[in-house]
């Protein structure tokens, strides 16, 4: 196991919600038809015509506490490297307890083969040297960053220090690894 | 004002989780009432070694392996990968109560079988002795059972309590389901298998004075029952944000006509009022009370099921 810690850093200021990151994942992945790993949150707040808007694409939060590796009962749900969090189908039973223990609904079932699957942060990529993830690659506005939290060098953990941030329900206790700028 | 909209495309997730159909909850169910069968019957042999017991009695111990082998199909219908159900017992999971159960459910059947064995009257154990005499050393195996009658009571009644247990711990330990996510449901279960067991003896030809000893007990499971709902609509009630939006499903909310008339008011206080009446004017207890509370456990099971797979932290609540 490595000693990296991967994580996401995604810039709200700059997401436009083009969606090419749910393509670019669906092409990379072969996920299966009319389901995907990742997707584009869009919230509006305000008072006509002083309205906001967060744009965020989402996924698996890859948490360092992840209750859907608590529950498998088969050891499917594990760890992986630089603490991602990866299923391995051929071990899992398809019993669903870690889409209930999700509080991000990150999970499903893949119809072809009856077993979870969901985002791996592409590590069939970073562990073979292709420095990025799928969506991260096709992302017009260059609005996801992908690298190791351990390096404090590394791009992620240069705008997490220069940049407010924060995570999806953090009150969840799963200390999750997206970390969306302001 | 706040809109929200999302492409992500679900069908688990989306507009409300919905994993689990209804073999879950009848899983549930059926593991409560072996649960209840085991603790009731176990604790029979451990109390009353010697009182004669009714045929019937004698014989409902075989109602264990049965009901869950039922419950157990039920269980293996719900897997999405159904043929790697055997990987639940290359390994054991302490973080995972489902991984408890797999284990759990494997050692009540030699329990249980070998203690109905031994609880069987003679001239039952004789003819099939009879007629499996061609399976090797069932005859010792037979006389080992026989003498080790308290010893497999005792089983009975600890992985019978472990059964009922795990059933609500199951649900319980999912943070991101606050209906679900109490410790009271470990306990719930356990004394809702308990009076669903009670109920599932009564429904056979019981001697007078079992019926009559089982639904005085029953009246103090369905008393504790009761406690432990309330104790579980408080604590949830009294919780954040999630829990109170998940429990008002219960107070105005979809779930609130099912939950109070099928499992509180049909299930819970009629057969209590019923058995109040019944020992009051010395009638031994019919078969009626035990439906009600059949009912009622069922209810119970599907109601917490559904409802919890309609609580989230997501659906009500902005992500930041």
């Amino acid at each position: 196991m490595s000693d990296k810690s991967y994580a996401m850093v995604l810039d709200t200021r700059t997401c436009v919600g083009c969606s090419a990151c749910v393509i670019g994942c669906k092409t990379e992945n072969a996920v299966a038809r009319s389901y995907a790993r990742d997707w584009v949150f869009t919230e509006t707040t305000g008072t006509y015509p002083n309205l906001h808007m967060t744009i965020r694409s989402e996924r698996c939060n890859h948490c360092e506490d992840a209750p859907c590796v608590a529950v498998c009962p088969t050891g499917s749900s594990h760890y992986g490297p630089g603490g991602t969090v990866q299923v391995n189908q051929d071990k899992c039973s398809g019993c669903k307890a870690c889409i209930a223990a999700c509080p991000y609904g990150a999970r499903f079932i893949d119809p072809n083969v009856g077993a979870i699957d969901k985002c791996t942060f592409c590590v069939h990529r970073i562990e073979h040297g292709v420095p990025t993830t799928s969506c991260q690659e096709v992302c017009p506005t260059q609005s996801i960053y992908f690298g190791d939290l351990n390096d404090p060098n590394s791009e992620v953990s240069q705008l997490l220090a220069t940049r407010e941030h924060y995570t999806l329900l953090p009150g969840a206790g799963t200390k999750p690894k997206h970390f969306y700028l302001k | 004002m706040q809109e929200i909209t999302t492409t992500r495309t679900n069908p688990y997730i989306d507009p409300v989780l919905h994993i689990w159909h209804g073999e879950i909850p009848l899983y549930l169910f059926l593991g409560g009432v072996v649960a209840g069968i085991m603790i009731l019957t176990g604790s029979w042999f451990l109390l009353r070694p010697t009182t004669e017991r009714s045929r019937a009695l004698s014989l409902l111990p075989w109602a264990s392996p049965v009901l869950l082998s039922v419950g157990m199909i039920f269980l293996w219908l719900d897997l999405e990968h159904p043929f790697n159900a055997w990987r639940f017992y290359l390994t054991l999971k302490f973080g995972s109560p489902m991984s408890w159960g797999a284990w759990i459910l494997l050692l009540i059947y030699p329990a249980s079988m070998l203690l109905a064995w031994a609880g069987s009257p003679a001239e039952v154990r004789q003819a099939w002795l009879g007629r499996l005499a061609k399976v090797p050393k069932l005859d010792r195996l037979s006389d080992w059972a026989s003498e080790n009658v308290k010893p497999l009571a005792l089983a009975n009644v600890v992985l019978g309590a472990a059964l009922g247990i795990y059933t609500g711990v199951l649900l319980g330990t999912m943070a991101a389901r606050p209906l679900w996510n109490s410790a009271i449901l470990g306990p719930l279960f356990l004394v809702s298998g308990l009076s669903t067991g009670a109920a599932f003896l009564l429904l056979y030809r019981l001697a007078d004075q079992e019926r009559i000893t089982l639904s005085k007990i029953d009246m103090g499971f369905i008393a504790v029952e009761l406690l432990l709902i309330a104790l579980w609509l408080i604590g949830l009630a009294s919780g954040g944000a999630a829990a109170r939006a998940a429990v008002a499903q219960f107070f105005g909310g979809p779930y609130t006509a099912a939950f109070w008339t099928l499992v509180i008011a049909l299930g819970l206080v009629t057969p209590l009022i019923a058995e109040v009446i019944e020992h009051r004017h010395k009638v031994v207890p019919g078969r009626v009370t035990a439906v009600l509370v059949l009912i009622g456990g069922f209810a119970l099971r599907w109601i917490v099921v559904f409802a919890g797979q309609h609580s989230g932290w997501v659906s009500e609540l902005t992500q930041r």
